[in-house]
């Protein structure tokens, strides 16, 4: 079939920032009239790709076609203005203004240089009747609506101003079930009047529901497209997440370790909407692995268990007795330590030293009185420097100077600085080069025979395998599975975030 | 990254105020002559000092302040209030320890009341800080009644002209100040939590650290500093003028502190620089007052100061900055 | 009822109650005569107070409102007595260069990517020290347009009088409010002060908006410094100093949200005129102090900016919770 069949293609795209190779040779193709999911985890490559299409970056190799003509975007403005439309999941509207003027923002007609307000609101109530928006007054303010709404409202926005192409970057985020079905129907009008959809999202279910085509990246590389048709949820799963997993099936890893005591248990944690309450003891010397997909409530998790967002049902007993964990300093107090996901936001202070960032917890533990000085300084972070193998020039070097991870062996260091008896690290691995990997892995094994408790979340499944003594699998802001023993191995961990073969998995 | 002492007291703040000195030294022959009369020391040099006691007073609040990534407006209106209060009560017979104490506890109480509104209601600190920057300089005349309060009280008078081992009292207060907060900050664990907070509260709060009191203790201190440097004002004229005390100071602080070199958008900060920001704002004023200029001229002057270091400091600077040196290293590395 | 509406409503009711309460003590103050003069005096402190609200809305602050009418004052002055310039031109001239002043300021902010309060103080710096470089003192202006202009009034019954200058600030906030509520530069305006990213997306040309906005204000501030000169027939260098502080007062009174993105141009004219009606009756009362005032309004200012706080932060948990979603 000719290349006429496609309204946007992408073909041989690289784009590199610095040492990193964000995409590597990508071609993507986006029929008419067809919804493509896009796929792959945190730092896969699917938000530097849709940048790529939208304009907002420039490809250092391979180039763009809109309806097989060359394109260049300046900006997603000139994007949107040649067709092709975007939707984020942060809606980008402006929720201190009407919908109608949402709608029309920059295009609004005028009558003698005055706004006609009453030709927008008219206008405006006729577009949203269409996208099934009929009770909506065009006239109230943006924010007082649904997300599931403002979803619709910019959806309406970005097909009146472009057109061809639609891209929905996780529109379904922060949706409940009935607000999925009513985007899913105006998503299919759209597919049935001939618009490309990109449809990015983690919600396996809802590729299934709605997609025709599925592309999956994993590391900056394109793993394949495929019609879904032909692929099961499995399949999926293991092309985002796998290597060659399907050769590994059954060889469980580890037998069942020898644990400590009991440290930590929680019974019937969880919040309101974050996460369903689950029940999970912790020994010492255990590592407890986290599977799920991004979105899967794994990260809600975390947050929980370190009282970021503190639980509010269920209770925390450590050591067999109650403890109350409200904020991360109470957590801190009882001897847990997290090293968040995003190491930028929330990890690393980014103009202090490497010295003081592997100090912060601990001083934070002491308080504003009892200082640690330069000297102690000095020592801690040199001895867990030497320890992590963190290579920095200077340890009065700024942490952002730093690479990805080596920043992140600072991050361990400032938790073990603190001498915790549990420790919960959130993809510890991601994005960081292989030396440091490879170390981290090593301190993951070290800290669990030393008799540390550990929680692990992470998606690479064979490391995981190695080093947990159970896994559990979260779906859906639920703890759904547990796995231990001859359960243990990637083939089955896949399943189970597939919600495959449930008897399969059974414990 | 440890430099030699010498080394380190040279640096971008140091080699402004050389210059300004300078400046002034070439402008006006006899500013660097110093006279001993009545045991104590006379000359523009000492002049310079005593006169930016109370900014410099004030930068050293301000420059905690603004390492949490906030800003405190009212301070020019606390002034006010804290001279006012010392005032009256030196009239109405207390005596001068009791008048300063009560002055400096009601800066501190006006400190504590931004710091709540900053940090338990969550406002923006420019927003917080407004409300008592407008109805401060009405409470100090609600204390005053409206008059400029005179008083004779000596003890409260030495405050602000009386001197110690012959240099300005003013100026004594504010380098014990300066001396007494950076070891606070620094000797502590304070001065770190102060940064980290500034810098990234976000992952502050993961490491552990409790924002709150710590977001309170900041602004209390600012009023603290702010009374102080109320008094002094206060003491220096023997009387508390509620419409003009500390006015634009809040400005002259905030402006004395980008000089030192920490940033408007909070982390790293030094006090003794941001002090030395204020001495060099006091040594441009004293310079044009001594060349013959109108001393409002020196409006435009500070101005311009801000003008160079927001320039400076702009991204496109620093991007620019970042290119010339990459074209300066390739020509140097071919 | 929109959430927005509620602070203007709530400084409208404040207002009614307020002034009735005043007109029960003191019947004098229900007037045509006492409010023709909440007009006059207050009309350069409300001119001032439209272009703050623009500014505040777009999600900035102008500190340097006071000493650009303070300079208008003085150039005014220089010129029509120094150099015997009619008195117009010395209007036009002064606008332009206000303008020019804002304009710069504008740039400034968006290009340097600084706070707009740290450049509009360099601003406040730069507009009273050349006032100041013109003239130390104060100087008169004694011109018969000067005069003409006081001729000016439409009379009203009951002996009150709506001045030249109170009709000319009446007039701006007519043309403010269909600026800010019926243009595109309006809508632009809000746009930016609600997320200036999203509206960059969807659009908005946020360095023209932002330099407008700025320009607007300092032009706006250069007429309050015409409508000044014309109100006290004098330039002086010192004159409007915290003005910037009552002009602010006001907009967030009369309802404008202080990070931007809501707020309405009548609102600022019910903020003014709260603030005219308590100096009034502090007058009326004889025995109560003008500080009175200050304390009043900064207690206001503190009601509005909890009750904003209050009504803005509860009615938004949607956005809060994408937010949080986006730390995954």
């Amino acid at each position: 079939m000719a290349d006429t069949s496609y309204t946007l293609q992408a073909r041989g795209i690289c784009k590199y920032f610095g040492e990193h190779t964000a995409l590597q040779d990508i071609d993507f193709a986006l029929r008419p009239g067809e919804v493509h999911a896009l796929l792959g985890e945190n730092g896969a490559g699917k938000s530097t790709l849709i940048k790529i299409l939208t304009g907002a970056y420039h490809p250092d190799a391979g180039e763009v076609l809109l309806e097989d003509r060359p394109v260049s975007f300046r900006d997603p403005l000139h994007a949107q203005a040649h067709g092709i439309g975007t939707v984020y999941q942060e809606v980008n509207l402006l929720p201190n203004r009407s919908v109608a003027e949402n709608l029309f923002l920059g295009r609004q007609p005028t009558r003698f240089g005055m706004v006609d307000k009453r030709r927008i609101e008219r206008e405006a109530t006729e577009l949203l009747a269409r996208y099934g928006l009929d009770d909506i007054d065009p006239r109230a303010e943006l924010g007082a609506y649904s997300v599931a709404v403002q979803q619709i409202v910019a959806i309406a926005r970005a097909v009146e101003l472009s057109g061809k192409v639609l891209i929905l970057d996780e529109p379904t985020a922060s949706l409940d079930r009935n607000e999925v079905e009513k985007l899913f129907e105006v998503i299919a009008d759209l597919k049935a009047r001939g618009l490309a959809i990109v449809f990015i999202t983690h919600f396996l279910d809802q590729v299934f529901a709605i997609a025709d085509r599925v592309t999956i990246l994993r590391n900056g590389r394109l793993i394949g497209t495929e019609p879904l048709t032909e692929m099961s949820r499995t399949d999926v799963v293991r092309m985002m997440l796998g290597k060659d997993i399907s050769f590994s099936g059954g060889t469980s890893a580890v037998g069942e370790r020898e644990v400590g005591e009991l440290l930590v248990s929680f019974r019937g944690t969880g919040r309101t909407g974050s996460l369903q309450p689950f029940s999970l003891d912790i020994h010492k010397g255990e590592v407890i692995g986290v599977a799920g997909l991004l979105g899967s409530g794994r990260t809600e998790m975390a947050r929980i268990m370190f009282g970021i967002d503190p639980a509010d049902s269920g209770e925390i007993r450590l050591n067999g007795t109650p403890v109350s964990i409200q904020s991360a300093s109470d957590a801190i107090a009882h001897g847990f330590g997290f090293c968040p996901e995003d190491r930028k936001a929330d990890g690393i202070i980014g103009d202090l030293s490497v010295r003081e960032n592997i100090v912060i917890a601990l001083q934070g533990k002491l308080g504003w009185f009892r200082a640690l000085n330069r000297d102690d300084q000095l020592e801690i972070a040199g001895r867990f420097a030497e320890m992590l193998d963190i290579r920095a020039a200077s340890p009065d070097m700024p942490i952002k100077l730093l690479s990805g991870g080596n920043q992140q062996k600072v991050i361990l260091a400032r938790w073990l600085a603190t001498d915790p008896g549990f420790l919960i690290l959130d993809e510890p691995t991601r994005g960081i080069d292989v030396g440091a990997h490879a170390e981290i892995v090593r301190t993951i094994n070290r800290l669990r025979d030393d008799g540390m408790a550990l929680v692990v979340i992470s998606s690479e499944l064979d490391e995981v395998v190695a080093y947990s003594s159970r896994i559990v699998v979260m779906r859906d802001r639920e703890l759904v599975a547990e796995l231990r023993g001859e359960n243990i191995n990637p083939s089955v961990i896949v399943q189970a975030i597939a919600n495959q073969s449930d008897e399969a998995i059974a414990s | 990254m440890r430099r030699h002492p010498l080394m380190r007291i040279l640096n971008a703040q140091t080699v402004a105020l050389a210059g300004v000195l300078l400046l002034n030294w070439f402008l006006f022959p006899g500013f660097f002559d110093i006279a001993w009369q009545d045991g104590r020391f006379f000359g523009s040099l000492i002049d310079v000092l005593n006169r930016g006691a109370p900014v410099a007073i004030l930068a050293v609040g301000m420059t905690v302040v603004i390492a949490t990534k906030g800003v405190d407006l009212s301070v020019g209106a606390v002034m006010a209030v804290a001279g006012a209060v010392a005032a009256t009560m030196v009239v109405d017979g207390y005596s001068a320890f009791t008048a300063i104490v009560v002055a400096l506890a009601v800066g501190t109480l006006c400190g504590v009341w931004n710091g709540l509104l900053v940090a338990l209601l969550d406002i923006q600190p420019i927003i917080a800080t407004l409300v008592l920057m407008v109805a401060g300089r009405g409470l100090a005349q609600l204390i005053t009644e409206g008059s400029i309060v005179t008083f004779s009280d000596p003890h409260l008078i030495f405050m602000g002209t009386g001197s110690f081992l012959g240099f300005p009292m003013a100026a004594v207060i504010a380098l014990v100040l300066m001396i007494a907060v950076t070891l606070a900050v620094r000797r502590t664990a304070i001065g770190l939590f102060i940064e980290a907070v500034g810098i990234n509260r976000s992952a502050a709060t993961f490491a552990g650290i409790r924002s709150r009191m710590l977001l309170i203790s900041v602004y209390a201190l600012s009023g603290f500093c702010a009374a102080v440097a109320g008094i002094i004002v206060a003491a220096d004229i023997r009387g508390a003028d509620a419409n003009n005390s500390g006015l634009w100071l809040e400005l002259d602080a905030i402006l004395a502190v980008v000089i030192g070199g920490t940033s408007l958008l909070g982390g790293r900060f030094s006090i003794p620089m941001a002090v030395i920001g204020a001495i060099i704002i006091q040594a441009m004023n004293t310079g044009i007052l001594v060349s013959g200029f109108p001393p409002e001229f020196n409006l435009i002057v500070k101005a311009g100061v801000i003008i160079l270091i927001l320039v400076l400091q702009s991204p496109i600077a620093q991007q620019l900055l970042i290119f010339s040196r990459r074209n300066a290293g390739k020509r140097s590395t071919p | 009822m929109n959430r927005s509406l509620r602070p203007l409503a709530a400084t409208t009711i404040i207002f009614i109650i307020a002034y009735g309460l005043s007109v029960a003590q003191f019947p004098n103050m229900f007037s045509t005569r006492v409010l023709g003069n909440f007009l006059t005096d207050n009309a350069f402190l409300g001119i001032t107070a439209v272009g703050m609200t623009f500014v505040i809305i777009s999600g900035g602050i102008d500190l340097s409102v006071g000493a650009v009418i303070g300079f208008t004052g003085v150039l005014v002055a220089v010129l029509v007595s120094w150099f015997s310039v009619h008195p117009l031109i010395a209007f036009a001239i002064a606008l332009v260069v206000a303008s020019a002043f804002g304009a710069l300021m504008g740039c400034a902010i968006h290009f340097l990517q600084v706070p707009s309060f740290i450049v509009t103080l360099a601003g406040m710096f730069l507009a009273r020290g050349a006032a100041s470089v013109l003239t130390q003192d104060s100087i008169p202006v004694n011109h018969e347009f000067y005069s003409f202009i006081s001729t000016l009034y439409i009379k009203l019954d009951g002996g009150g009088r709506i001045s030249f200058i109170g009709g000319l600030m009446l007039l701006v906030f007519v043309i403010g409010a269909i600026l800010a509520h019926r243009t595109k530069f309006g809508s632009y305006v809000y746009a930016l002060g609600g997320n200036a990213t999203s509206a960059s997306l969807m659009g908005v040309p946020v360095a023209r908006t932002t330099i407008l906005v700025y320009t607007l204000s300092s032009f706006l501030a250069g007429l309050a410094g015409v409508v000044f000169s014309l109100y006290t027939s004098a330039g002086y260098p010192l004159a409007a100093v915290g003005v910037e502080l009552d002009a602010i007062g006001a907009v967030v009174i009369g309802g404008t949200l202080l990070t931007g993105g809501y707020g309405f141009i009548f609102g600022s004219f019910v903020g003014v005129m709260l603030q005219g009606l308590v100096q009034t009756y502090i007058i009326f009362d004889g025995s109560l102090s003008s500080w009175w005032t200050k304390i009043v309004i900064g207690m206001l200012l503190f009601l509005f900016i909890v009750l904003q706080r209050v009504i803005f932060s509860s009615s938004a948990p949607k956005l809060k919770h994408v937010r949080k979603l986006k730390h995954e």
